[in-house]
């Protein structure tokens, strides 16, 4: 006689290293095999759409670099997109070119830390030190046009707040690097930002084949990811699945294509879209995309050396008139205190905003009734609905599948907890 | 072929009829289309079925708390919840909005046999702002704390809340206590009159 078999309920996390953050997972195991998968967030909850509320709308920008915090510029981008909407506000092209081209640095930054913490959670170790040595150089091109290598704070309402600038910074010498070690790190950085880019553009596509020959034919990585999570097409429009996650199950679905906003409709890039919707599909869109990031880098690098001009609005109700302009007329010097003091003043009304953001569709719906501030604000993540598909997308599985699938979704905790 | 958003006006008021819309308006290239919570599941079946329509996917929900809106002249009803739907056969967006009948107890109907997108949504908005959400099958809390109690979201919550935490070293644990932050405010909310400062 068989003796009475009781389902086993498993916490995972909050603390553990394959739960990308702060995830608390509830599982309901038979044996090995998930039943139920319950995620429980909010422990990184900072209450991001309140605090907007109390702030001007200058002031709640930086919130945004803090949402999903790898891929930083992305989000900014929606919240101008937002803001500019309501306001009608034309933004010049030059700063429409820059942003399309950090749009996809942050693509690029974003996809290689997935795909090193993805392929750490499916026992993979080198390719997390791979794709990091890259991250480095695209956090120095952050650093070199906001300051900060992490949160910018760079997109602003009609436009970026600074142009690209003429020089590179360099490493300096140091107790534990040579003259001989400084000056080889300093090779590609002697020209302008933009050389740096472009020499960036060239080498990439090298780094990604050793990526895939680390991972693609990799037998291991294929057991742990061909068919794990399948997801159809039709549950995952119903799921609400974006971004990688849509086209990994094979609809081509593409805000930079579809809703073309910016200069994404002037650019030519492809849209790699899978077959079978599971893991291995997944990782094959995201590697694809890293590719088609680049060549749009490539072609906004050869626009932006060619043409110069504007990269904000010159309305000072808007953005702060120039620094010259405001120590030598008074006019400017009143725009530039009722600027920072009170701010700027949206139209009532409502928009939604919503751009391709690495890991779907990152939306922002902003309430406005003429105030200095938002009335409400709403950040619509792509992570959040991807985490509430969890439960559909291991039940059945192996419990060692949920990592993969953790790692697939692309979770990041500054966005689904808000 | 993406539909023009003036049709998509049109071949909303045809499918939908006039009883279940209480608003359409289009403004900043965006349609709103408000709906009286009694008709909400009528209205969100035909509009993801209907072949003109087709709105296949809900991107997101979330409630809105008017009572402060304008500096206090808003006159309708205080919550409302809206959804933002896309369709991708059209490539067109709509929201969806629809206000909940009691203001001191905001029930609404939930879409979720509709689209299975909006489970968190839902609870999310059930947790910040209080609105029941009908028919959902687990309307737990989301994002606040375990045991928290009240909506944060709502506009009469104040911004550093009521409690905090702390590790108490005499108890040797995590306790709450009274909020002890001053609120402060560094720049005021206004509403300027229209035409202000001569534009």
């Amino acid at each position: 006689m068989a003796s009475e078999i009781r389902n086993y309920t498993l916490n995972f996390g909050p603390q553990h290293p394959a739960a990308h953050g702060v995830l608390r997972l509830v599982l309901e195991l038979d044996g090995e095999v998930v039943e139920r998968a319950d995620p429980h967030i909010g422990l990184l909850h900072r209450g991001t759409e309140k605090l907007a509320e109390y702030k001007t709308f200058l002031q709640a920008l930086p919130y945004m670099d803090r949402l999903d915090y790898v891929s930083m510029m992305s989000n900014e981008h929606a919240y101008c997109m937002a803001i500019e909407k309501m306001l009608g506000l034309e933004v010049p092209l030059r700063a429409q070119y820059i942003r399309v081209m950090f749009d996809e640095i942050t693509r690029i930054l974003n996809h290689l830390m997935w795909i090193g913490a993805h392929g750490l959670d499916c026992g993979a170790m080198t390719i997390f030190l791979y794709a990091f040595r890259e991250r480095e150089d695209l956090m120095d091109c952050y650093e070199a046009v906001s300051g900060a290598r992490m949160h910018a704070a760079y997109y602003r309402p009609g436009g970026v707040y600074r142009d690209l600038p003429e020089e590179m910074p360099k490493y300096q010498a140091s107790k534990v690097r040579n003259a001989a070690a400084i000056k080889r790190l300093n090779e590609n950085r002697e020209g302008s930002m933009l050389d740096f880019i472009e020499d960036f553009t060239n080498r990439f596509p090298t780094y990604v084949d050793e990526y895939e020959t680390l991972l693609t034919d990799n037998r291991i990585w294929k057991q742990r990811t061909v068919g794990i999570g399948v997801v159809s097409p039709e549950r995952a429009m119903a799921l609400g699945l974006t971004g990688a996650m849509l086209r990994g199950s094979g609809i081509e679905w593409d805000l930079r294509k579809k809703q073309p906003y910016e200069v994404y409709d002037k650019l030519d890039f492809d849209i790699p879209v899978g077959k079978n919707g599971d893991c291995y599909d997944r990782y094959l869109v995201r590697v694809e995309e890293m590719r088609q990031s680049n060549r749009i880098i490539k072609q906004c690098v050869a626009w932006l050396r060619a043409n110069q001009g504007p990269v904000i609005t010159d309305n000072f109700k808007v953005a702060p008139p120039s620094r010259v302009g405001m120590k030598s007329n008074m006019e400017e010097l009143i725009h530039h205190f009722k600027l920072f003091t009170e701010g700027m003043h949206v139209p009532a009304g409502e928009a939604y905003a919503a751009v391709e953001h690495p890991k779907g569709e990152f939306g922002i719906y902003m309430v406005s009734d003429g105030a200095n501030k938002p009335y409400r604000m709403k950040i619509r993540a792509p992570g959040y609905v991807h985490l509430s598909a969890l439960d559909e997308m291991s039940r059945g599985h192996m419990l060692s599948d949920v990592v993969a699938i953790i790692g697939t979704q692309d979770i990041v905790f500054g966005e689904v907890d808000r | 072929m993406a539909k023009t958003l003036n049709q998509l006006i049109d071949d909303i008021k045809r499918v939908l009829g006039d009883e279940r819309i209480s608003k359409i308006s289009l403004a900043l290239d965006e349609v709103t289309l408000e709906v009286p919570a009694a008709r909400l599941i009528e209205a969100a079946t035909l509009l993801r079925d209907h072949a003109d329509l087709r709105f296949e996917a809900c991107v997101d929900v979330c409630g809105v708390d008017y009572s402060a809106y304008g500096d206090g002249q808003w006159s309708g009803l205080r919550f409302a919840s809206v959804a933002h739907l896309l369709s991708y056969t059209h490539n067109v967006r709509l929201r969806l909005r629809s206000f909940c009948a009691d203001d001191d107890f905001p029930v609404i109907d939930s879409l979720i046999d509709i689209w299975p997108a909006v489970n968190w949504f839902e609870r999310e908005s059930f947790d910040l702002y209080g609105i029941i959400y009908q028919g959902h099958p687990d309307l737990r809390r989301i994002l606040t704390d375990y045991g928290f109690v009240g909506h944060p979201f709502r506009k009469d919550f104040p911004l550093s809340g009521y409690v905090e935490m702390r590790y108490d070293p005499e108890q040797s644990r995590v306790i709450y206590q009274p909020v002890t932050i001053e609120p402060r405010e560094t720049v005021p909310r206004i509403i300027r009159e229209e035409n202000y400062g001569g534009v």
